[in-house]
């Protein structure tokens, strides 16, 4: 339970990580909080010859308000997130994750761009970024380059980040007045790796919802949404959006649940998800 | 590439100077290099908490951050905050409602329990239970340690006032 040696190296500035990227390729693995990769390096799941540490870069951490988006630097922390006003005001759907997110000594460390980049399946943060609708910027030997969501998660632990690029911003809409926002996830233990989860976004029209983006995570390779469930929900169906979640989702098993278990789950979530979203908000 | 680095940081106020495998953890410097073996090791992974440590005053896995990551940083342990009589309230309370058997878990579920109580407030017992639910305790179970928590909560409020 010890990690192969490696190489260590403190990048400076972004471009210096680049420059270090293009140098050692897949080589090389990028540090940030470390709370998933220094498991995995353990485990020997993974043994690069070289960690470039991001976490010194000035630029990569931080939290702002900016022409109606939140947006948040890769390296902020998620005990950062969880304590900002600016998250709690126009994030809130990011502000009802946070307690999700592991323990209290896991958010000291862990990153939200470690987090979206390292996709994990059950992961909360890439649900919020994909039910958000939002954003990710991304630097690399080519200069900067913004994915949406929609188009970032491509598979098992697989972005669209090549071996040489580092993501540096993570951006979501900033919430309106009418935004409405949902978040549920079942876990063993609280703070473990979802079982199943669901965060949510939508805009209230008159009585009813519309622009629903449903974004269930744990259920599949990636975060994903449930299409048919959003439109039998903007319809104003809560139990035919349940029903829908059986062909809009095919759960495989995993080590903690059966397909089937996690499919019945993301209806219990589904549930409590809308009831969310029809609440006004505070 | 370099996999060894000369890292300078203070442990428990101490200056501490040494050359350090890149990738050494944190939590095996500290019980190999310094023999400061009151942090325990236990699943590596960052699941138990038997490691946990605190890292300019914050409390993290020792077993997922790197000894060279923490060059130039101040480090506690439980050797530390035991010296200091931080914690002795604490620790009287973990003895007096017998939150330990063991003891393997206990450095890291006091520095846990330390990090919520420095906080400032009173924490309920589910606010109790969710701070310590990083922290595994395989033979006591949960309830003899809330309650030690707990107690020094209403202690420590009782001689704010």
């Amino acid at each position: 339970m010890k990690p192969a040696p490696f190489g260590y190296a403190k990048a400076r500035s972004i471009e210096d990580a680049v420059a270090l990227l293009a140098q050692h390729g897949e080589q090389a693995k990028l540090l940030a909080g470390g709370q998933s990769l220094i498991a995995t390096l353990n485990m020997r799941l993974s043994a690069p010859r070289l960690l470039i540490d991001i976490n010194g870069i000035s630029g990569l951490s931080g939290i702002a308000l900016k022409n109606g988006h939140v947006e948040i630097g890769a390296i902020t922390r998620h005990v950062e997130i969880e304590r900002s006003d600016v998250i709690a005001r126009h994030a809130p759907l990011i502000a009802m994750a946070m307690p999700h997110i592991g323990h209290p000594a896991i958010r000291n460390r862990g990153t939200i761009g470690g987090s979206i980049a390292f996709a994990d399946p059950a992961a909360e943060l890439p649900g919020c970024l994909l039910a958000l609708g939002g954003s990710v910027e991304i630097a690399g030997p080519k200069g900067r380059r913004t994915v949406q969501a929609d188009d970032f998660f491509k598979g098992l632990y697989e972005t669209a980040l090549s071996p040489h690029e580092i993501l540096t911003l993570i951006r979501v809409p900033a919430a309106a007045s009418m935004s409405r926002y949902g978040f549920a996830e079942l876990a063993r233990r609280h703070g473990d790796y979802a079982v199943a989860g669901l965060a949510a976004s939508a805009h209230a029209d008159g009585s009813g919802l519309k622009d629903i983006r449903l974004a269930f995570f744990g259920v599949d390779l990636t975060p994903l949404r449930a299409k048919g469930a959003e439109a039998a929900l903007a319809a104003g169906d809560v139990e035919k959006a349940v029903a829908t979640l059986a062909s809009d989702l095919d759960p495989p098993d995993d080590v903690q649940e059966t397909g089937p278990v996690k499919k019945h789950l993301a209806g219990v979530l589904l549930r409590r998800v809308a009831a969310q979203l029809s609440r006004t908000r505070a | 590439m370099n996999e060894f680095c000369d890292i300078t940081l203070t442990v428990n106020g101490e200056r501490v100077s040494e050359r350090v495998e890149a990738r050494k953890s944190l939590v095996d410097f500290l019980r190999e290099d310094l023999t400061l073996t009151g942090s325990h090791v236990g699943c590596e992974h960052g699941v138990c908490g038997a490691c946990t440590v605190r890292v300019n005053g914050e409390i993290v896995r020792g077993c997922l951050m790197l000894a060279v990551q923490c060059d130039g940083a101040s480090v506690e342990t439980i050797e530390g905050v035991s010296d200091s009589g931080e914690i002795t309230d604490l620790q009287n309370a973990f003895q007096t409602r017998n939150a330990l058997q063991c003891g393997f878990c206990t450095p890291g579920m006091l520095l846990t329990a330390q990090d919520l109580l420095s906080s400032g407030h009173a924490p309920s017992r589910d606010e109790i239970r969710e701070h310590i639910s990083g922290n595994y305790c395989r033979c006591t179970g949960y309830h003899a340690i809330v309650d030690a928590v707990e107690a020094v909560a209403q202690a420590r409020k009782g001689s704010r006032k």
